[in-house]
C-alpha cells in the first residue's frame, strides 16, 4: 500500500488510471438489441431469466395440481409429470438462479460498482447473452420436439435418463437437454471471464479489494467458482450424449430393459453422480454468495449502519466457495458409495457451517441498534435471513449421514431445498430488483404493490414449503406422481397437500402483481433522483440516472473509503459515498470487526 | 476425483498466494483517501485479455482434470481393455511440440522487433498444428480400421473422445492463431503483436502439456507412476 499524496482540497487528480476506449453504438439495434454496453446485456439477461422463471413457474403449478388433487387432472399423467419437475428444477436452478445473479445483477452492477466504465470484453459480454438465449431456446424447443422434455429428474442420473422407460430418455429431449447444458456452459464461461477479470483489472483508482461492496465480493466469488465448477456439468453432459447417440459405456451398466438385453455393459451410473455433484453443490453456492453479498448491502444501507465484520464476512465467502468443492458427495449417501466417503462428508459439510454462521450473525450484529428503515428491499432481506437460517439447519440435519439416509427420498428433502437455495436467493432477488430499479429506470416501484408482493409471497412460502418438512417426516416420498392409494399415507397428508396447492396457486398469481409493477412503474413511478437510498457505493454516485453508456461522463470516480461509511460520527450526512474525499473522523471508534 | 481434486488444490495455492498480497487483513474502516496499492513503477500493468486467458486455462484445466478423473474411476471397473497406442501419436506429438516451438520462437521473434522471424514463425506454428491435426484423424482411422470402435469399449471412448475434445480446442486456438498472422502479414508493428502472440504461445503450451499428460495416461505410464508413488508412501 502506498499512500497518496492529497492535492488541495484532499482530492486526487483523476488520471492516472488509463481510460479505456468504449465501443460506441450507431443504431437502435447495436444499442438495444446487439448492445455491447453490460446494462443492457444485464437487462437482457434479467428478462429472459425472468420470464424462464415464470414459465418454470407455471410448470410447478402443474405439479402441484396433480399432488394436491390426484387423478383430478387427466392431462398430467406420470411422464408429464416427471417432464414438469425436471424441467421446472433445471430452469429455476441454472437458467434462471444462476443467469440472474450473475447474468443479471453481475453485468449490472460490477462495472458501476467498481467505478468502470464498462466489462472489459464487451464484445464477448454481448455473445455470452446471446449464447445464453440460444441455450435457452434449444431447452425450450425440447417442449416442441417428440417425445417432449427429457422427465429424468433435474438430476438427469443415467442408466435411466436415456433409457425408453423415461420421457424423453430415448427421444429428443435428453439430447436438448444436454446440448442446451453445454451450450449455457459455453456461454457462461465466457459472461464469467468477464465478470471475474473486470474485478481483477478495472477497478476506479483507490478501489482495493478490501473496500469493495460485499456485492461484488458475492458475484466475484460466485463467477470463480462457477468457472471451475461448470466444466464438471460439462464432461458430464458430453458423456452421457455419447452414451445417449453412440451407444458407449461410460455410465451404462448392463442392463435388460423389458426381457431385453441391451448392448451394454459395465458402465458406473455413480460417476456421473460424482461428477453431476462435483458441480451441482458448488452451484449451490454459485447462487449464495452474490445472495449473501446482495443481503450485505442491503442490510447495511437500510439499517444505516456500517456491515458488521467486514473483513470476516469477506474471509467468510472465500472460506465458503473453497470448502464448497469439497463437500458434493453429501448427495450421494444413499448412492451405493464407499460409506467411509459419508463420514468424510458429513464432517467437511459440518465444517462449511462455520463460516455460513458467520455471516449469518453479522447480519444480525449489523441489525443490532441499527437505525433500521422497513422498507421493500429491507423486508425482503429480513426475511432472507429467517429463511436462511431455517433452510440451513434442516441441511445440517440432511448433511448427517444417520438422518439423510431414511429422509433422503421424502418430501423433507424438497422443503430443505427449496427453502434454502429457491425461496432464500429468489427474496434477495426480488429484494435487488426492488433496490436497483430506481438506478436502471430513474423511478421507485410502486410501493403499496411491494408490500403486497412481499407480504404474500413471504408468508405464502412458508404457507408452501413449512408443511413440507411434516410430510417429510410422516415418510411422503418425493418423486412421486401419485400417492392417492398408498396405504400408509393418512388423509391428513392428503389434505395438506391439498392446502399447499391452493396457496402455492395463489403465491404464484400474485407474482403478476411484481411483474405489473416492474412495467407499470416505468412509466408511473415516483422519480428517485440519483440515491434514493441515501446508499455510499459508487453506482449510486453517477452525474446521471440511469447511467448513460460509459457510466461516469468525463472523468472516473477515484475511492476514498470503503463500502460502509453510514451514521460515521461528526460528519454532515448519515452515509458518505465512496468516491467523497475526506472529511474528519476524529471520534470514530476503531469501529467493529 | 483425485486428480479434478490435486488441480483445484494447486489452483487454491495460487489463489491464497494472490489474495496474500492483497492486503485482505487490512482494516478499510480505518482507512480514508485513496490509499491505493500502486504497482512499482518499472512493473507495467498486465494487460487483461493475459489474466483473462490464464484465468481461461484454469476453466480448461479443470475441464481436463476432470476427464482423467473420470478415466481413471472408469478403468478400474472390470470391463476395461486399454487401446494400443497407434505409432503415429509419437509423430504427432513431435509436431505438436514443433508448433510449440515455433510459436516461442515467434514470440521471441516479436520481442527482438524481427518481423521476418515473427511471420515465419507463426505459419511454422500453424503448419505444424495443422499436421498434429490429421495426424490425429490418421490414428482414429487407424484404430476404427483395427477393430477399436467407439462403443466397443470405454477405452476406446475415453480415446476418441479425448483426443477429440484437445483437438477441438487446438482448432479454436487455431482460429486464434490464424487472425494473429493475418495482422502479422498486414502490419510491420511487431510491438502490436506482441500480445496477440504471446497469448497463442502460452494457449499453444498448455495444449502441448495437457496433451502430453494424456499420452502418459493412454500409454499407461501414468497408472505406473501412481503405483510406484503409491507403494513408496506404503
Amino acid at each position: 500500500m502506498v499512500d497518496v499524496p492529497l492535492g488541495p482540497g484532499g482530492v486526487v487528480a483523476p488520471g492516472d488510471i488509463e481510460d479505456v476506449e468504449l465501443y460506441h453504438p450507431h443504431s437502435w439495434v447495436t444499442k438495444y438489441v446487439f448492445a455491447q454496453d453490460a446494462k443492457v446485456i444485464a437487462i437482457q439477461y434479467s428478462l429472459v431469466a425472468l420470464s424462464v422463471g415464470l414459465l418454470a413457474l407455471v410448470l410447478s403449478w402443474l405439479m402441484r395440481l396433480q399432488l394436491g388433487f390426484p387423478g383430478v387432472f387427466a392431462f398430467i399423467d406420470a411422464n408429464a409429470y416427471y417432464q414438469f419437475i425436471t424441467m421446472h428444477g433445471m430452469m429455476m436452478v441454472v437458467y434462471v438462479l444462476t443467469a440472474l445473479f450473475l447474468g443479471g445483477f453481475g453485468n449490472y452492477l460490477i462495472p458501476l460498482m467498481i467505478g468502470a466504465r464498462d466489462m472489459v470484453f464487451p464484445y464477448v459480454n454481448m455473445l455470452s447473452f446471446w449464447v445464453y438465449l440460444l441455450a435457452v431456446l434449444v431447452l425450450v424447443a425440447s417442449f416442441f420436439a417428440p417425445g417432449g422434455p427429457t422427465g429424468a429428474g433435474w438430476t438427469l442420473y443415467p442408466p435411466q435418463a436415456i433409457l425408453s422407460g423415461t420421457p424423453g430418455g430415448q427421444e429428443w429431449g435428453i439430447i436438448l437437454m444436454l446440448v442446451s447444458l453445454m451450450i449455457f456452459i459455453i456461454g457462461f464461461t465466457m459472461g464469467g471471464l468477464n465478470y471475474v477479470v473486470t474485478v481483477l483489472q478495472a477497478r476506479a483508482r483507490g478501489m482495493t479489494l478490501m473496500r469493495m461492496p460485499l456485492t461484488v465480493w458475492g458475484i466475484f466469488t460466485a463467477s470463480f467458482m462457477a468457472l471451475l465448477a461448470f466444466p464438471a456439468l460439462f464432461v458430464g453432459a458430453v458423456m452421457m450424449l455419447f452414451d445417449r447417440i453412440f451407444g458407449t459405456s461410460f455410465f451404462m451398466p448392463a442392463i435388460v430393459e423389458m426381457g431385453q438385453p441391451l448392448e451394454r455393459n459395465g458402465g458406473s451410473p455413480l460417476l456421473f453422480q460424482h461428477l453431476f455433484w462435483f458441480f451441482g453443490h458448488p452451484e449451490v453456492y454459485i447462487v449464495a454468495l452474490p445472495a449473501f453479498g446482495i443481503v450485505s448491502d442491503l442490510i447495511s444501507t437500510n439499517a444505516r449502519r456500517n456491515i458488521f465484520g467486514y473483513r470476516m464476512m469477506v474471509w467468510a465467502l472465500l472460506a465458503i466457495g473453497a470448502l464448497s468443492f469439497v463437500v458434493w458427495a453429501h448427495h450421494m449417501y444413499v448412492s451405493g458409495m464407499n460409506p467411509y466417503f459419508g463420514f468424510f462428508f458429513a464432517t467437511t459439510t459440518l465444517i462449511i457451517a462455520i463460516p455460513t454462521a458467520i455471516k449469518v450473525y453479522n447480519w444480525i450484529l449489523t441489525l443490532w441498534r441499527g437505525n433500521i428503515h422497513l422498507n421493500i428491499p429491507m423486508l425482503f432481506a429480513l426475511a432472507f435471513i429467517v429463511t436462511f437460517v431455517n433452510g440451513g439447519l434442516t441441511g445440517l440435519f440432511l448433511g448427517n449421514v444417520v438422518v439423510d439416509v431414511p429422509l433422503s427420498d421424502t418430501m423433507f428433502v424438497v422443503a430443505h431445498f427449496h427453502m434454502v437455495m429457491g425461496v432464500a436467493p429468489i427474496l434477495v432477488i426480488f429484494g435487488a430488483i426492488y433496490h436497483w430499479y430506481p438506478k436502471v429506470t430513474g423511478r421507485m416501484l410502486n410501493d403499496t404493490l411491494g408490500k403486497i408482493h412481499f407480504w404474500v409471497t413471504f408468508l405464502g412460502a412458508y404457507a408452501i414449503f413449512f408443511p413440507m418438512h411434516y410430510l417429510g417426516l410422516m415418510g411422503i416420498p418425493r418423486r412421486y406422481h401419485d400417492i392417492a392409494d398408498m396405504s400408509f399415507v393418512p388423509p391428513s397428508a392428503h389434505t395438506l397437500n391439498a392446502f399447499i396447492t391452493i396457496v402455492a396457486l395463489f403465491v404464484g398469481a400474485i407474482q403478476l402483481i411484481f411483474v405489473f409493477n416492474l412495467f407499470w412503474s416505468l412509466r408511473h413511478g415516483r422519480p428517485s433522483g440519483g440515491n434514493p437510498w441515501r446508499a455510499t457505493t459508487l453506482e449510486w454516485q453517477t452525474p446521471e440516472t440511469p447511467p448513460p453508456h460509459g457510466n461516469w461522463g468525463k472523468d472516473l470516480p477515484v475511492v476514498y473509503r470503503w463500502a460502509y461509511d453510514y451514521s460515521v460520527p461528526g460528519a454532515d450526512q448519515d452515509f458518505l459515498p465512496q468516491n467523497q474525499p475526506g472529511t474528519a473522523r476524529s471520534t470514530m471508534g476503531p469501529g467493529h470487526g | 476425483m483425485a486428480s479434478i481434486l490435486l488441480f483445484l488444490s494447486v489452483l487454491a495455492c495460487i489463489g491464497a498466494w494472490w489474495l496474500s498480497r492483497q492486503g485482505l487483513a487490512s482494516k478499510p474502516w480505518l482507512e480514508q483517501g485513496a490509499t491505493v496499492a500502486l504497482p512499482p513503477a518499472d512493473d507495467a500493468p498486465i494487460p487483461a485479455s493475459k489474466v483473462a486467458l490464464w484465468i481461461f486455462l484454469a476453466v480448461i484445466g479443470s475441464f481436463f482434470a476432470l476427464f482423467i478423473s473420470a478415466y481413471s474411476m472408469r478403468m478400474q471397473l472390470p470391463d476395461w481393455r486399454a487401446v494400443p497406442v497407434p505409432t503415429i501419436l509419437w509423430l504427432n506429438t513431435g509436431m505438436l511440440a514443433l508448433s510449440s516451438i515455433a510459436l516461442h520462437g515467434a514470440r521471441n521473434a516479436a520481442r527482438r522487433g524481427d518481423v521476418t522471424d515473427l511471420r515465419w514463425g507463426l505459419v511454422a506454428a500453424g503448419v505444424a498444428a495443422l499436421a498434429f491435426l490429421s495426424g490425429q484423424l490418421v490414428a482414429w482411422q487407424q484404430l476404427t480400421g483395427e477393430g477399436y470402435r467407439l462403443a466397443a469399449n470405454p477405452a476406446n471412448a475415453f480415446f476418441y473422445v479425448l483426443t477429440g475434445l484437445h483437438g477441438l480446442h487446438l482448432l479454436g486456438g487455431l482460429v486464434a492463431l490464424g487472425r494473429t498472422t493475418e495482422k502479422a502479414w498486414r502490419t510491420a508493428d511487431t510491438a502490436r503483436l506482441r500480445l496477440p502472440v504471446d497469448l497463442c504461445a502460452t494457449y499453444w503450451h498448455f495444449l502441448l502439456l495437457v496433451w502430453l499428460v494424456f499420452l502418459s495416461i493412454l500409454t499407461g505410464w501414468a497408472g505406473e507412476f501412481v503405483d510406484i508413488c503409491r507403494q513408496i508412501l506404503t
